[in-house]
C-alpha cells in the first residue's frame, strides 16, 4: 500500500517536473518577475495539508502550528496573486496603447 | 459524511492541479498572462473548498480563524510598492516554506515513533529545506530592504563551518530514518537547519541577489513537494514542483547572467568576496557633456537604446526616462530599452518597473534581442548600470567578471553614461567604458538630469 503511493508518488513528481520546466522555459523574460510571485501563491497550496492538521484536532501541538501554518500559506496565496495581477496590468503593448 | 464526497474532493485536486499548469502556460505571453492569474486562483479556490469537505476535520473554528488572519496579512503584502516587490517575494518564500515546516513537524509528532524509513526521509528533507529557507529569506528579505547590513560578512573558515552544519542536520536525518524513536534529535535538526540559512545568507552581497532569491523559490518548491510525498497529496507534488522547477530554471538563468557556475548555484556557494582590485584607480580624461549636448545629440539620432540598472530605479528616474521615451518618440526617434537579466533585484525586477512608468513592453529588449541591435544604434544611453555594461568583461582575462555577458554598448556610435561620479560599481571594478572615445559621461542624479535633457528637448523647440 505505502509502496504503492511511493511510486504513484514518484511518478506525479516526475511528469509534474518535466511539465514544469517545459512550460516555465517558454515564459518571456520580460515576465520572469510575475512568474516568480505567481508560483509563489501556488504553492501556497500547501495550505490543505495545514487545513487538515488544524482541523483534525488531533494533538494540541498539531492544531496551533496547523493554524500558525494556515496564517502563512493563506498571506501568501492572497498577497501572492493581487501582486502578480497587479504587474500583469501594468503591462501594456505601443499598439492597444496608441491613441 | 457526505456519500462519495472523498473523491469529490479528489476531482476539485485534479481540475486545481490542470488549471496550475494552465496558469503558467498563460503566463508565456503578456497578452494572457492575466488569464493566467484567473486559473490560479480559481484553481486554489476550488481545491481549499474541496478540503473542507474533508470527512476528518471537526473543528472549524481554528481554519477560520486561519483563513481571515492570513488574508488580513496577504492583503497588505500584495499592495506592496513595486520597487520593494524582492524583498516581498523573499518574505513569501519564508512563509512558504514556514507553512511547509510547520506541518512537517506536526506530522512528525503525530506519526513518531512509527514512521517508516521511506516517510521519515522525506519528511526529514522537507523540514531541512524549509527550515533554511524560512530564515535564509527572512535573511535575503532584510538586506532587501536594507534593514540588514548589505555588505557581505565573511570569515575564515566560512565554508567550513557551513559545511558541517549541514553535514550534522544531514547526520541526525539519517539517524532518525533508521531510528525514529530518538525524538529527542528531532528539534536539533530543525534547529541546525534554521541556524544554517542565516549563516547561508550572512557572505551574500547585494549584487547577488537575483540569484539567492531565485534559489530560495527552488528550495522552497522542493519542500512544498516533499511536503507532498509525506502526506501522499499528489496537488502538492504538482504545484511544488512547478514552483521547484521554475526557481531552478531562473536560477540557472541568473547564474549564468552573472558567469557563475552551475554547481555554485546549486550549493549556494556564491558571494565569496572579490577583493577588490581597483583600489588605485588613476585618474584618465573622460568626455563629459551637458543636458543640451545630450538633447542635441539625441534628436539627431535615428535609433537609441536606453541601457537601465537598478540605479535608475533607486533615483526614481523611470517617470522622467518615460517622458524622454515620449519626447523623442514623438520626434520620430526610435527608442528601445535594453535590459540586463541582473539589471533588477530580482529576474524581470527592471521590466516591472518600467512598465509601472507605462513604457510599452514591446519596447523592451532582453540581451539577446538587444546584443545585435548596438552596432546599427547611434546612442546608447546608459542609466544607473555599470558592471553589465563593462567591456572588460568581453577582453581583460584578468578582470573579476570577465567572460559575465553583458550590454554591448560600446559598439553604438555613441555611448552617454548617466552617473553621479566616477566611483565604481557594486563589484568595486573600474569600467573601461567611461574613457573610449565615443563616450560622454553625463555628471549628476538621474533622475535631475534627465529631466533636464526633458526640458531642453521640449522647450528648445524642434531644430534637431
Amino acid at each position: 500500500m505505502v509502496k504503492a503511493d511511493l511510486i504513484n508518488s514518484l511518478y506525479v513528481f516526475i511528469l509534474a517536473a518535466f511539465i514544469g520546466f517545459e512550460v516555465i522555459r517558454r515564459v518571456s523574460p520580460l515576465l520572469h518577475t510575475p512568474l516568480m510571485s505567481l508560483t509563489n501563491a501556488l504553492d501556497a497550496i500547501a495550505v490543505v495539508g495545514a487545513i487538515i492538521l488544524a482541523g483534525e484536532h488531533k494533538t494540541t501541538l498539531a492544531t496551533v502550528l496547523g493554524t500558525i501554518a494556515i496564517v502563512a500559506a493563506t498571506s501568501n496565496a492572497v498577497g501572492g496573486f493581487i501582486i502578480t495581477d497587479r504587474m500583469l496590468k501594468m503591462f501594456k503593448s505601443s499598439r492597444t496603447q496608441k491613441p | 459524511m457526505i456519500p462519495g464526497s472523498e473523491y469529490l474532493i479528489e476531482v476539485t485536486y485534479i481540475i486545481a492541479a490542470v488549471l496550475f499548469i494552465l496558469s503558467l502556460k498563460w503566463l508565456s505571453s503578456p497578452t494572457t498572462a492575466r488569464h493566467g492569474v484567473w486559473a490560479g486562483e480559481v484553481g486554489m479556490v476550488l481545491a481549499v473548498a474541496g478540503t473542507l469537505l474533508y470527512h476528518g476535520i471537526v473543528d472549524y473554528k481554528w481554519l477560520a480563524i486561519g483563513l481571515v488572519l492570513g488574508a488580513i496579512i496577504g492583503v497588505p503584502l500584495g499592495n506592496v510598492g513595486m520597487t520593494a516587490v524582492p524583498q516581498r517575494t523573499a518574505l513569501s518564500h519564508a512563509f512558504g516554506a514556514l507553512c511547509v515546516t510547520l506541518v512537517g513537524t506536526a506530522e512528525f509528532y503525530l506519526r513518531a515513533p512509527n514512521v517508516p524509513p521511506f516517510v521519515m526521509s522525506v519528511l526529514s528533507l522537507e523540514v531541512i529545506l524549509g527550515g533554511l529557507t524560512v530564515t535564509g529569506s527572512l535573511m535575503a528579505a532584510g538586506k532587501l530592504q536594507e534593514i540588514l547590513p548589505q555588505r557581505p560578512i565573511t570569515y575564515k573558515g566560512q565554508n567550513f563551518v557551513n559545511l558541517t552544519m549541514l553535514a550534522i542536520a544531514v547526520a541526525i536525518a539519517v539517524r532518525l530514518v533508521l531510528h525514529p524513536e530518538a525524538m529527542v534529535l528531532y528539534p536539533f535538526m530543525v534547529g541546525i537547519a534554521l541556524v544554517f540559512g542565516v549563516m547561508m545568507i550572512v557572505p551574500i552581497g547585494g549584487a547577488d541577489m537575483p540569484t539567492v532569491i531565485s534559489l530560495l523559490n527552488s528550495y522552497a518548491g522542493l519542500s512544498a513537494a516533499a511536503m507532498g510525498f509525506v502526506l501522499n497529496s499528489k496537488l502538492l507534488i504538482v504545484a511544488g514542483s512547478l514552483d521547484g522547477a521554475s526557481g531552478f530554471i531562473l536560477s540557472v538563468n541568473m547564474s549564468k547572467a552573472m558567469n557563475r557556475s552551475f554547481s555554485n548555484v546549486l550549493f549556494g556557494a556564491f558571494g565569496q568576496v572579490q577583493t577588490s582590485a581597483a583600489a588605485a584607480v588613476e585618474a584618465r580624461p573622460v568626455h563629459s557633456a551637458t543636458p543640451e549636448e545630450a538633447a542635441a545629440i539625441l534628436s539627431a539620432a535615428d535609433k537609441v537604446v536606453i541601457v537601465p540598472g537598478y540605479g535608475m530605479a533607486v533615483a526614481q528616474a523611470q517617470h522622467k526616462v518615460r517622458e524622454l521615451y515620449d519626447v523623442l518618440t514623438k520626434k520620430g526617434v526610435d527608442v528601445k530599452f535594453g535590459i540586463h537579466p541582473v539589471a533588477g533585484r530580482m529576474p524581470g525586477h527592471m521590466n516591472v518597473l518600467l512598465a509601472e512608468a507605462d513604457i510599452p513592453y514591446d519596447k523592451l529588449m532582453d540581451m539577446d534581442e538587444a546584443n545585435p541591435d548596438f552596432p546599427q544604434t547611434d546612442v546608447a544611453l546608459v542609466i544607473g548600470a555599470n558592471d553589465v555594461t563593462n567591456p572588460a568583461a568581453r577582453t581583460d582575462v584578468g578582470s573579476p567578471i570577465y567572460g559575465m555577458p553583458i550590454l554591448d554598448v560600446d559598439k553604438a556610435r555613441t555611448v552617454m553614461v548617466i552617473k553621479r561620479s566616477m566611483s565604481p560599481g557594486f563589484a568595486g571594478i573600474d569600467n573601461p567604458l567611461y574613457y573610449l572615445d565615443n563616450t560622454l559621461m553625463l555628471f549628476g542624479d538621474a533622475k535631475a538630469f534627465v529631466g533636464s535633457i526633458v526640458r531642453e528637448l521640449t522647450g528648445g523647440g524642434g531644430h534637431g
